[in-house]
């Protein structure tokens, strides 16, 4: 076989992994494009491990340890997102904006969502209340 | 040796061809479809499509662990994501971000530079495919003979991993499983707190008579 095949296979595949994570808004399928680009690398890998015929499978080996990082990846990741979701009910990447640098003078975060920061210390700021009217 | 030419596809190029298309064409639904979980099921298609073209390649090994972890597992915790962040079951209209066609631009850059380079490299290199490359006692023996150590490292990793996932999305409460706080249940305790702050400034405030100005003495007095 020639390895132009693995090899221009796992280059579009690179690609349209690469489209998919800068055209998605939501988070998981943002991260359904990079399980793609992870694939892309994964098949260049035994493509030419196949093609020096490495003693040591070091390609192979390789992939293998890609698969579990990327499974390491897709549960952090997905533990985040559903965090996100929890305290801003939405998984919009482009909605989270608090970190973006603003120019002097334009109004921050706090202006744009005033339900953020208190939301953000939701889960922990609930309990107090929820005390005192189970006790009034 | 002469390297055989792309006019005449052997049999087994013909079926890699034609599961690389099957590939693509399911990856490229899979970014642009506007039904969420119908992308998670289109993934399954392309990463089995590359689960075929490993066994093309003789990888038969990671073939089977790209179809048990990846297809098995990553696909049902994608699916999980988009049902606990309740992704909505037709189609959404906000899938795609406002920079749809600077994505465009940059894929299609990517991939025309990716693919003249890799057909210009490697346009003569050939793979014998005479005898299995990765079978399981091959790929195991080096696993575990010279690839022990970043084996173990990696078990540690996933491990920590996904503890890491479970303490980052459990719910923190202190005593009893809680729900997730509704708007006005976030915004009480604030609204208290503001209150009581008011009243206690208030009460600095009469007990040092020379502060007249008290801006949350109407709130405290409405206590």
């Amino acid at each position: 076989m020639h390895l132009v095949y693995p090899a221009v296979l796992a280059a579009l595949l690179f690609s349209i992994g690469l489209y998919g994570v800068l055209a998605r808004r939501n988070a998981v399928l943002v991260l359904i494009s990079v399980e793609l680009m992870l694939n892309a690398v994964n098949l260049n890998l035994v493509a030419f491990d196949v093609w020096l015929r490495d003693t040591l499978r070091a390609g192979q080996s390789l992939t293998l340890f890609t698969i579990a990082v990327a499974a390491a990846e897709i549960g952090i990741g997905l533990a985040i997102v559903l965090l996100v979701y929890r305290n801003r009910a939405g998984s919009h990447i482009d909605a989270l904006r608090d970190l973006a640098e603003r120019p002097a003078g334009a109004p921050g975060p706090a202006a744009d969502q005033p339900g953020a920061g208190a939301a953000a210390s939701g889960t922990g700021a609930a309990r107090p209340g929820q005390q005192a009217e189970a006790t009034a | 040796m002469n390297a055989p030419g792309f006019l005449s596809p052997t049999g087994v190029e013909i079926v890699f061809l034609l599961t690389g298309l099957v590939t693509v064409g399911a990856a490229l639904v899979a970014v642009t479809t506007r039904q969420l979980v119908h992308a998670a099921l289109w993934l399954v298609v392309a990463l089995g499509g590359i689960a075929v073209e490993y066994l093309l390649l003789t990888a038969e090994f990671v073939a089977w662990v790209q179809v048990l972890i990846y297809v098995g597992s990553v696909v049902v915790l994608l699916l999980f994501g988009l049902m606990l962040t309740r992704a909505p079951i037709g189609r959404s209209p906000d899938a795609d971000s406002g920079n749809r066609p600077v994505a465009l631009a940059v894929a299609l850059a990517s991939a025309a530079t990716l693919v003249t380079l890799v057909v210009d490299a490697f346009r003569t290199a050939w793979i014998e495919l005479d005898r299995p490359q990765g079978d399981t006692q091959t790929v195991g023996e080096a696993l575990f003979r010279h690839w022990v150590l970043p084996f173990e490292a990696l078990s540690l990793l996933l491990l920590a991993a996904l503890v890491g996932a479970i303490v980052v999305s459990r719910r923190t409460t202190p005593d009893g499983p809680a729900g997730t706080p509704a708007p006005e249940a976030v915004a009480a305790p604030e609204a208290r707190k503001a209150q009581d702050a008011q009243a206690q400034d208030a009460q600095d405030a009469q007990e040092a008579p020379g502060a007249s100005d008290v801006p949350g003495a109407p709130e405290a007095e409405e206590r």
